[in-house]
């Protein structure tokens, strides 16, 4: 068989459509891992549930949420953040196992886009992302969450997750770049737990001490937290006197978002190109 | 200069990564359709010079050239040409054999039709047909190599860096890998390998360069390095108070050893050892010892690579 190989890109167009055919084809890369782990992925399937059933009625029975409301209502933007954050992890260990398993290496001696790996890499936890959340709106749905202020806002709530999710996942390929060893990115998962408690995602920060209610407040999860519970409709908007970034907690979120991907895109980017230089 | 039948060629690469210098001005040149065997010990330097070559590392001084192309400036053009097997199995676990390979030709820009296509017929003729459809996770350390190999082969490529192929596998995988290789090289790929194992060098290197602190210490081919230390004149005596008296008689070809474990002494000789044989045992007899056994041995590539990294100071050339 003769195969017949294209040429690099000679413009910066071809150079562009390399990037975005290579990106694609890792985004279905991570698609199709999915293929080897079924197990992995009735866990994601299941886990909503479980937090959704631990959450809402073991511990929900006993919290009382602020201005009043249905607890259940109260806790789906929180685990809708809580799901956003893990993205931060999941590409962090997928980036750190590519590198300590050579995969880098293979794809750093392929004439391939250099940038197409991060991208890809996003790409793919973007997809996955917006498939776990499609469940948990369902599980969501089924335990009484309900939308109150219009498809459009709705929309925009989903649109900030996403934005969050992406530019988290930047910052998760720039740290598995960084740690490069798959044991090393596994023993710092269960990390995202203490991150995602520490907001009012599950309780309201009103009953927490002073300097934690002051972490907890300007942590960029309550920021999204606060932000999906007002265009929602859904209780335990904070009223009265609270912490800057929850008075507007839309543009922190889109502030934060920004922050991360002016900060992490490069740095991934860079990162990947210098890597073992 | 560079030859235009070479296929790789290196003038003084170095690089240093913080304070160790890994490459501290090595030059190479492959002729085309050739294997080349880098041999050094751990932390020689052989990985580095394979990641320069294969664009995976940048030189901080020197220059390379592969398949006629730059390292550094062309870099995407010489990725089009090369082939690369790691130490490590640089496959994705989570992906079938067959979707690793498909993977890769689809990196390569092949047309998705072409990529599927070329998977198959490379598990076809590799013979690994049967397993490609097994996630790599669950594939035997040899297997795992085999497929890691062939990934290397997508776009058969017509030079290949094989960066310590068989580290680690059991006797039979290892013979598999060779064979394999063999195979590639009668296409006429050129191969540069890297290998602490001396027969693997002795089996496939056409050429070998022994690698030592960052250096090419020594040159040429196997037989080359060999002739390099010279061969010895081994004379086993049947009783070990004939020893001296041995000894004595060797002596006056050059500086023997004696091992009285073995009742063996030992006497490096020259260019025209042969005509000094019949000699020596003559001498032998007059002198009235006994003698078990003579034999004349040229060395293994382990005693000159032994000699050559256990004296780094003297330097060596061919």
């Amino acid at each position: 068989m003769v195969l017949e190989l294209p040429a690099p890109p000679a413009g910066r167009a071809s150079r562009i459509r390399w990037t975005l055919t290579d990106g694609v084809t890792l985004v279905w890369r991570n698609l199709i891992q999915l293929k080897s782990q079924p197990g992995e992925l009735v866990g994601a399937l299941i886990f909503p549930a479980i937090m959704i059933v631990l959450f809402g009625y073991v511990f929900g029975s006993a919290i009382k949420v602020p201005g009043g409301g249905n607890y259940r209502e109260f806790l789906m933007p929180g685990l809708f953040a809580m799901t956003t954050f893990t993205s931060l992890m999941t590409t962090l260990l997928a980036v750190a196992t590519d590198a300590s398993k050579g995969v880098m290496d293979r794809f750093r001696s392929m004439p391939m886009a250099r940038s197409a790996v991060p991208f890809g890499q996003v790409g793919g936890d973007i997809i996955i992302g917006m498939a776990g959340m499609v469940i948990l709106v369902g599980c969501g749905f089924a335990v009484g969450w309900r939308i109150h202020h219009g498809v459009m806002s709705a929309l925009a709530a989903f649109g900030l997750l996403l934005l969050l999710r992406y530019a988290l996942s930047w910052a998760g390929v720039f740290l598995g770049l960084l740690v490069k060893n798959e044991e090393t990115a596994d023993q710092m998962l269960p990390l995202i737990f203490p991150v995602s408690m520490l907001s009012n995602s599950f309780v309201p920060t009103a009953g927490m001490p002073a300097w934690l209610r002051t972490v907890s407040d300007w942590n960029p999860v309550s920021a999204l937290v606060a932000a999906c519970r007002g265009l929602f409709g859904n209780p335990g908007v904070p009223s009265g006197h609270v912490a800057l970034p929850l008075q507007h907690p839309v543009a922190a979120t889109l502030l934060w978002s920004a922050a991360l991907l002016a900060i992490f895109v490069p740095l991934s980017v860079r990162r990947y190109r210098t890597l073992n230089r | 200069m560079m030859s235009s039948e070479s296929a790789v060629w290196a003038e003084g690469l170095r690089k240093r990564f913080g304070r160790t210098e890994a490459l501290r001005g090595v030059d190479l040149e492959v002729p085309k359709g050739s294997v080349f065997g880098l041999l050094g010990p751990n932390g020689a330097g052989k990985t580095t010079a394979v990641r320069i070559l294969s664009t995976l590392t940048l030189p901080d001084a020197g220059q390379a050239r592969v398949a006629g192309y730059d390292v550094v400036r062309d870099a995407d053009e010489v990725r089009y040409r090369i082939g690369l097997a790691g130490q490590h199995a640089s496959m994705d676990e989570k992906l079938s054999g067959r979707d690793n390979l498909r993977l890769f030709g689809r990196l390569y820009h092949l047309p998705p039709k072409v990529a599927r296509a070329r998977a198959d017929e490379l598990l076809t003729r590799f013979g690994l047909a049967d397993a490609g459809d097994r996630f790599v996770r669950t594939y035997s350390g040899g297997m795992r190599r085999r497929i890691d190999l062939i990934s290397s082969l997508i776009t058969a490529p017509p030079v290949l860096f094989l960066d310590e192929p068989t580290t680690g596998l059991d006797p039979r995988s290892r013979g598999e890998i060779w064979d394999t290789i063999r195979e590639l090289v009668a296409d006429g790929t050129t191969v540069l390998l890297t290998t602490q194992y001396l027969d693997e060098a002795d089996q496939l290197a056409d050429r070998i360069a022994v690698v030592d602190t960052g250096r090419v210490i020594a040159s040429g081919t196997p037989d080359e390095l060999k002739a390099e230390i010279g061969s010895r004149l081994d004379v086993v005596v049947a009783d070990a108070r004939d020893l001296p008296g041995a000894a004595t008689v060797l002596a006056r070809i050059g500086e023997p050893d004696t091992d009285p474990e073995t009742r063996r002494v030992s006497v490096p000789v020259g260019g025209g050892s042969s005509t000094t044989l019949p000699a020596v045992v003559l001498e032998l007899d007059r002198a009235g010892v006994a003698v078990e056994d003579v034999a004349l041995r040229r060395p293994t590539l382990d005693e000159v690579f032994l000699r050559l990294t256990g004296k780094t100071d003297e330097k060596v050339s061919i």
